[in-house]
């Protein structure tokens, strides 16, 4: 039962959901008593970076015809050289794109979105994330080989160094289906599901203007941004900030919602966070019952005088 | 030009999820049910384009006959016609064989669906439906035109968007943005009546094998109480975060 993990990179360099993949592979390997072999495509970080965390082998496949991402070519690249019969993907867009269609190469099974290291390997069971973060299934799946994707700041990244190799894969994949027009990436903005704080607002707000408030904040705690639905639908912010049950499901750290109420959907998204804050006007907002702290009151005072209070913690 | 929209029945978004008493199964009391809202964005950029080329919108969805007012819906929102698998959906790679053995059957042009649906969360359909019918995949689009035998996508990447050009036929997943919420089509009395005489065609399953099964299922624990702080007191908030719970 080889364990083999997709190590995503963007533009060469590894995400911090590559860690907690590969972190999640070597619980598996060390299950079974056997070794990671970890896959890439065209990176230019070290391998060394995926073997702190119990990769013994990178297999690095190179191929300028992936230089854009397809995730049909991905999944045949990748099925040229997974030779196990477990493969973890990190649930991120990209990675969760190619995993559906390898499963079907391969005549695996797969299980997506997974929290914790699988109660049994054979048959293949773990727990996973299901109705939007309102539940959780534990899911066994019935096939020789199984695909699982990662759900983002679940399990974890873990230190676990070992002695590893690289080796290189020339491959010449033909991708003549898609082609990558453009591609904008903001520069130096964390990204939501990776982020470990998340600084969130809703219609408490008043107006996307006030925003600075929150990126402020944002800012000294080296936290992403995210806002409420009704926020992204009235187009104050944009919709890839919107967390919640039809946006992103996000578990951080700490996840402070300043002037959002805490509708069902919203909690259903953010609920996975392991410490919330709640900031709101209305001492009956629900949110608070599903808050760890709460502060009533106004916050565009509040938040002006948090943001000094813990810039002076950190000096 | 022929366009496909899976669609899924999920429980309406406010609904609170609860287990059977041995935890085995979801229950269905007192849910009501609803169009997977990741699937309607893209069910409504499906008649957008009906409209601006005259294309066919044929709706599919795997279910039992429970599912057919979340069908009826979407013919009143101005689907062409549908077809309804008739077997209990129970797991991505049973639906989309089921769905891919449509696509394949129909010769579409265009198959479309939402990136994931708000209940078991899978995120797996659409890929393996593209996988099956060997036709290009984009996930987590935001955007999206019909340029002739080509489609003009623009999907979502972490910190970002790409638009990308892919070849027809193809299977693209949308989300949040494939419309704006405001252009989400509430049917009107007309689009009703027109529903219920619209072709609704049922065959039966191909049987496909179903891989994965849920075992059995949890709530999520309850948080302790909350504790309160003053606005006053914000440096007792601070202590609290950095010593107690140690996130900052």
């Amino acid at each position: 039962m080889a364990v083999f993990v997709y190590a995503e990179n963007i533009n060469g360099v590894y995400k911090k959901a590559a860690f907690e993949a590969v972190s999640y592979a070597k619980a598996v390997a060390d299950k079974l008593g056997e070794t990671v072999t970890a896959i890439s495509v065209n990176p230019t970080d070290s391998s060394d970076l995926l073997y702190k965390y119990g990769a013994e082998k990178v297999i690095s496949i190179k191929d300028e015809g992936l230089k854009n991402f397809s995730a049909k070519a991905y999944a045949q690249a990748v099925n040229e050289v997974a030779d196990g019969n477990i493969l973890v993907f990190p649930h991120t867009t990209d990675a969760s794109s190619i995993a559906p269609m390898l499963v079907i190469m391969k005549n695996y099974s797969l299980i997506t979105n997974v929290l914790e290291a699988p109660e049994s390997i054979t048959p293949f069971q773990v727990k996973r994330r299901a109705f939007s973060g309102k539940g959780f299934m534990h899911a066994k799946a019935d096939a020789a080989g199984v695909i699982v994707t990662v759900s983002q700041n679940a399990f974890g990244v873990k230190e676990n160094s070992v002695a590893g190799t690289e080796e290189v894969k020339n491959l010449t994949v033909v991708n003549e289906d898609t082609k990558v027009l453009s591609h904008e990436q903001s520069s130096g903005k964390l990204d939501l599901k990776e982020a470990e704080v998340v600084v969130s607002a809703g219609r408490g707000m008043k107006g996307p203007e006030n925003w600075v408030m929150i990126e402020d904040l944002a800012n000294t705690l080296g936290a992403a941004t995210a806002c409420s639905k009704p926020v992204s639908d009235i187009g104050w912010r944009p919709h890839s900030e919107h967390v919640g049950q039809t946006g992103k499901a996000i578990a951080p750290n700490l996840y402070i919602a300043i002037g959002i109420s805490g509708a069902i959907q919203h909690l259903a998204g953010v609920n996975s966070s392991k410490t919330i804050v709640v900031i709101n006007s209305d001492p009956e907002a629900p949110f608070f019952k599903s808050a760890d702290y709460g502060v009533v009151g106004d916050a565009f005072q509040i938040i002006p005088a948090l943001n000094q209070k813990i810039k002076a913690l950190k000096g | 030009m022929k366009i496909l929209v899976c669609i899924s029945s999920v429980p309406d978004t406010t609904s609170k999820i609860n287990f059977t008493a041995d935890k085995s199964a979801f229950d269905k009391n007192g849910i009501q049910w609803v169009i997977n809202p990741l699937d309607e964005f893209s069910l409504t950029k499906a008649v957008k384009l009906q409209e601006s080329l005259g294309a066919t919108v044929t709706v599919a969805n795997v279910g039992d006959a429970a599912t057919e007012p979340v069908i009826r819906k979407a013919l009143a929102i101005g689907a062409t016609d549908a077809i309804r698998v008739n077997t209990e959906a129970k797991d991505s790679f049973s639906v989309a064989t089921e769905i891919a053995n449509i696509a394949r059957n129909g010769g579409y042009d265009l198959i479309l669906c939402g990136k994931e649906s708000i209940d078991y969360n899978g995120g797996a359909v659409p890929g393996m439906v593209a996988q099956l019918l060997n036709h290009p995949f984009v996930n987590a689009c935001v955007g999206l035109e019909v340029n002739g035998t080509e489609v003009t996508a623009v999907r979502e990447i972490e910190g970002g968007k790409e638009t990308i050009s892919v070849k027809l036929p193809a299977v693209i997943a949308g989300q949040k943005g494939m419309v704006d919420e405001k252009d989400l089509i509430i049917p009107n009395m007309r689009g009703i009546m027109s529903a219920r005489t619209k072709p609704l065609h049922i065959q039966e399953p191909a049987g496909s094998e179903v891989k994965v099964q849920g075992v059995s299922y949890d709530s999520v624990p309850a948080r302790a109480a909350v504790k309160m702080v003053t606005p006053d007191n914000l440096d007792e908030l601070v202590r609290l975060l950095h010593e107690e719970a140690k996130v900052i």
